[in-house]
């Protein structure tokens, strides 16, 4: 095999390994998370198909499959069917530029375990998910629905506003490691947890966890799709697999965003104390740990209301995370860190 | 490969901001323009500027385009309907397109040639460097100022009386 095609087989069973690994992960949140939240609240939650209720997921995805899917009269067509597809795209895109592990040694050949490594990885990811918002944008708006276009509009206000706090959260990250790329961020965490950007960072830590948990719009920044005043947002007229491809979507992001937090902020794959060697298993749990955070907080916390949305979005993330950018360029001018 | 993936990318950046002129659905002219701006980053990619590439997508498709639907579908702004053109200004409008394809036509006749796609890879502070270079200083600035016109044109039609 010539090299070049050798690299084309590597690249497409890792794009194959991580598809089938993110949509196993989905399936398992969605049951995990209606069983932790169910045992939050006291009651049992899904257990009824298979054991402990595991396929439950499977079950659901059967019914979405064979559901009559509708379009609501009036709506913009191409865009009422573009926008799942373009949630599902931004979704997957984003996550293909993160690493899970060291490089690995296999069959003599070193394997990064990244789809691909670029020199602007978290600028790319930055890209990727700024396009994301569209999906939410233009399903509310060809929906021909007012739920629909209000949930809309709120997400992209809601997303809009936090965006620029979780790029600016990774600013601090970024000056300590002096590149974008994620290897090199997850690299300089090496040695024991207190090296770990949690510890040197802590408030971009928070900054990043507030607005992250906004921008995948998870409690208490569900607001987008409030069933109480909106339906479901910008989802209320999707149904069958479209609306399968929008929950996709959405668990993707928040994968997403547990994966980028253990790689800026967790230390990655590196063992809290030195002398463990590095290993993708330390990476799992501390995605494992993060997307159970997420679940608790959604059991925990109340909504907040959209004025505070903003407020605390405008009048204390950004000045925070501006903070800390100022603070951290002059220790790092200085040579303290 | 790359010229391909060039000539490809030119080619939607063209055809999206000719719908984005055309279009009067103002909702679908913004979704053209944000193909457009896409197609630029990726054009900025191939020139080996992933950089401005990313810069790209984030501030225009990502962040100002995300507002110019915001207020779009806020507005409900309604599909424009044909107003009357005046002669003297369709006559102006199209001396000035003339004369700024002239300008342009210029730089790319007085520019090097040999710096096709494959030629230009450099890294985004070499592109800067060459386009604040005295050959493409004056049509850079010029762009600049073309945009103000623009803007400027903007807020007069929006305000249409003026004190």
């Amino acid at each position: 095999m010539t090299p070049f095609l050798e690299e084309l087989a590597i690249a497409a069973v890792k794009v194959g390994a991580i598809i089938g690994l993110l949509l196993g992960l989905f399936s398992f949140m969605t049951w995990a998370e209606r069983r932790l939240l169910a045992l939050m609240q006291f009651r049992l939650g899904p257990n009824r198909t298979g054991p402990l209720g595991l396929l439950q997921p499977v079950a659901d995805g059967i019914k979405l499959f064979f559901k009559e899917e509708t379009i609501p009269e009036g709506a913009h067509r191409g865009l009422f069917l573009a926008a799942p597809v373009i949630a599902v795209v931004t979704a997957f895109t984003a996550i293909a530029v993160v690493p899970y592990g060291p490089t690995l040694e296999l069959f003599g050949r070193q394997v990064p375990l990244q789809i691909a490594s670029l020199d602007v990885g978290l600028l790319f990811i930055f890209a990727v998910t700024s396009l994301g918002v569209y999906s939410v944008v233009l399903a509310g708006y060809a929906s021909n629905n007012k739920f629909g276009l209000l949930g809309g509009l709120r997400s992209s206000a809601q997303m809009f506003s936090y965006e620029l706090t979780l790029g600016m959260s990774w600013v601090g990250v970024i000056m300590l490691a002096q590149s974008f790329q994620i290897a090199d961020i997850v690299g300089a965490q090496a040695g024991g947890f207190w090296r770990w950007n949690l510890a040197l960072q802590p408030l971009a830590a928070f900054t990043y966890f507030a607005a992250a948990t906004a921008e995948v719009s998870r409690t208490p920044f569900d607001l987008t799709e409030a069933e109480q005043e909106l339906v479901a947002g910008f989802h209320t007229e999707y149904s069958s697999m479209r609306f399968a491809l929008l929950q996709m979507a959405e668990y993707v992001n928040i994968i997403t965003v547990a994966v980028l937090a253990v790689n800026l902020f967790l230390g990655g794959w590196h063992f809290p104390f030195p002398g463990v060697p590095a290993s993708p298993l330390w990476f799992a749990l501390k995605v494992a740990a993060v997307l159970f955070v997420f679940i608790w907080l959604r059991g925990t916390l109340p909504r907040l209301r959209y004025d505070q949305l903003m407020a605390f979005g405008w009048k204390v993330l950004l000045p925070l995370v501006t903070l800390n950018i100022l603070v951290t360029a002059a220790l790092v001018q200085a040579g303290v860190l | 490969m790359d010229a391909a993936l060039f000539y490809l990318l030119g080619a939607l950046a063209l055809g999206s901001s000719i719908v984005v002129i055309a279009q009067p659905n103002p909702i679908r002219s913004a979704l053209a323009l944000i193909v457009t701006l896409c197609c630029l980053a990726g054009i900025f990619g191939l020139l080996g500027s992933p950089f401005i590439a990313a810069l790209q997508v984030i501030v225009y498709a990502g962040a100002i385009m995300v507002l110019f639907l915001f207020v779009l579908m806020l507005l409900n702004v309604e599909p424009e309907r044909g107003p009357g053109r005046s002669r003297q200004l369709t006559f102006a409008a199209v001396a000035l397109a003339v004369a700024l394809s002239a300008q342009l036509g210029s730089v790319l006749v007085r520019g090097d040639r040999g710096a096709g796609v494959e030629g230009f890879r450099a890294p985004s502070v070499d592109m800067a460097r060459v386009l604040f270079s005295e050959s493409f200083l004056y049509a850079f600035e010029a762009v600049a100022v073309l945009i103000l016109a623009a803007l400027v044109g903007a807020v007069v039609l929006a305000k249409r009386e003026l004190p």
